[in-house]
């Protein structure tokens, strides 16, 4: 099975004087389903973040869909992301658009027709029940709302690679259950490979998944 | 209406910017157009003991437009009691050669020695007049004047810059965060700040409109006009194809240049 991920000899910092992630070296196939477990300051979310590039590794090497981040070109980036869906725990929605032009954003980006573009974010906004709320701004939605746009953004491009981080931290029951059956749907249907940093893995998930632990700087597969 | 405040802000200090830009080529012209008049007005007197040769003289030295000798008969006429005709003739002929010159500007005090040397190197001229106190005072007041109104545009540029850093802060933080959203989904630059780059455009476009408008109808108005006419000047207030595209050009360069640094200085949230 083709590898998305590939890290070798991998440390993670944000100063000199710390390293968070420390020499770790892992891989993650083509098409599964990956938690990152982990106490809170342990680096699950800031090793997300040297996934979509905003971190640069401090050692080793990690390819991603088959770009090398340490010292990757800005377009060599844009285009990774650009088959990249990110889901944020602070939603990053932009607060002077509508729904559905936040959910247009990868769309636009990649440069798709209009009425492709209409249709999907259409269909999204169905499938996350948002439909009624479409020409809304962010801040007239609910945390959980708020969530599931930002969910619906993440898949509208189809991406190869979906990374989410706490997606369903404080979100309420109903909420979460809709994010984890779109984050299964995207991972089976679309065959996206699906990386979830969370404190608790949900215990309806449907599908087979691998499960990684971070601690103390290092990271270990949990059987 | 917070969006409209937004762009107000930028519009009025691009507009204060084209107001004293605009304002300095009115001065600038009437000043010109002063200078001209006082030039028309303004003429040496140059004494002679040969007659001079006025062409050479004009093609020697730039500044000299025009030079007429005077008649000596006003002078005569006082001595005419009791000299007899034949006496009156000769008495013509050993008179100096006065001569009136025109200038082709209003010279500096100088312009006015250089020329009064230059004339002077002609062993026929024996004296130039150049009524230089009332001349220097003139031009003395005229250079003040013009100063003034420099230090004045000079300072309305610098509030406006400080203006325009300030607004460039505001924009800064209001679209840092939708430019670093967009990049996290692989925006190139150019989509990322293209929102930037139009709305700093439309705001340019509306300054120069306003100032259009605004000095349109100060040029249609009669009472600036007639403040001008009243110190025997006419001047072109606001010539709408190269004032407008002078300043439509300034707006857009300002308003790009204050988008092209928000984008250089582009942090990437992460």
């Amino acid at each position: 099975m083709d590898k998305v991920i590939v890290a070798q000899n991998l440390s993670l910092s944000y100063s000199k004087d710390e390293t968070i992630i420390n020499k770790v070296s892992f891989s993650i196939n083509s098409g599964s389903f990956v938690f990152i477990t982990g106490a809170s300051g342990s680096g699950k979310s800031t090793l997300l973040k040297s996934l979509y590039g905003a971190l640069k590794p401090l050692e080793g090497s990690l390819v991603v869909a088959g770009v090398e981040l340490k010292g990757v070109t800005k377009s060599k980036l844009n285009l990774l992301r650009k088959h990249t869906g990110i889901v944020f725990q602070d939603y990053k929605l932009v607060k002077e658009w509508t729904i559905e032009k936040n959910i247009m954003l990868p769309l636009i980006i990649s440069g798709y027709d209009k009425s492709v573009t209409q249709n999907q974010v259409d269909s999204l906004l169905k499938h996350v029940r948002l439909k009624h709320q479409a020409g809304k701004y962010p801040k007239e939605l609910s945390g959980g709302e708020q969530q599931r746009v930002a969910m619906a953004r993440a898949l509208s491009h189809n991406p190869v690679l979906i990374l989410a981080d706490e997606p369903t931290g404080n979100l309420d029951d109903y909420s979460s259950q809709l994010i984890w059956n779109l984050l299964e749907g995207a991972n089976k249907q679309l065959k996206s490979t699906v990386i979830v940093v969370t404190h608790h893995i949900p215990e309806t998930m449907s599908i087979d998944y691998k499960h990684f632990h971070i601690e103390y700087g290092s990271i270990h597969e949990v059987s | 209406m917070k969006s409209l405040k937004n762009h107000l802000s930028l519009v009025i200090a691009l507009l204060s910017i084209l107001f004293s830009i605009q304002t300095f080529i009115i001065v600038d012209r009437a000043i010109e157009a002063y200078k001209e008049n006082l030039a028309s007005n303004y003429s040496l007197v140059v004494v002679s003991k040969k007659i001079l040769n006025e062409k050479i003289l004009i093609a020697k030295n730039p500044l000299l437009r025009e030079m007429h000798s005077l008649s000596p008969d006003s002078v005569i006429k006082k001595l005419n009691s009791g000299i007899e005709k034949k006496n009156l003739e000769l008495l013509k002929l050993s008179l100096p050669k006065f001569y009136k010159v025109k200038l082709s500007h209003y010279p500096s005090p100088e312009e006015v020695n250089n020329l009064t040397k230059d004339l002077l190197r002609n062993s026929s001229v024996v004296k130039v007049e150049t009524f230089s106190k009332s001349h220097d005072t003139t031009y003395k007041l005229l250079v003040l004047f013009k100063t003034v109104i420099s230090v004045f545009a000079f300072s309305v540029a610098i509030v406006t810059i400080l203006l325009i850093s300030k607004e460039l802060k505001i924009w800064q933080f209001k679209h840092n965060e939708r430019m670093s959203i967009m990049a996290l989904f692989g925006a190139p630059t150019w989509l990322r700040s293209a929102v930037l780059f139009r709305l700093s455009i439309v705001d340019a476009l509306v300054a120069s409109a306003l100032a259009f408008v605004l000095f349109s109808y100060i040029s249609a108005t009669d009472w600036v006009s007639q403040e001008f006419s009243n110190i025997g000047i006419k001047i072109t207030l606001f010539d709408p194809i190269t004032d407008f595209a002078l300043l439509l050009a300034v707006a857009i360069t300002l308003s790009t240049l204050l988008a092209s640094f928000i984008v250089l200085w582009h942090k990437e949230e992460v």
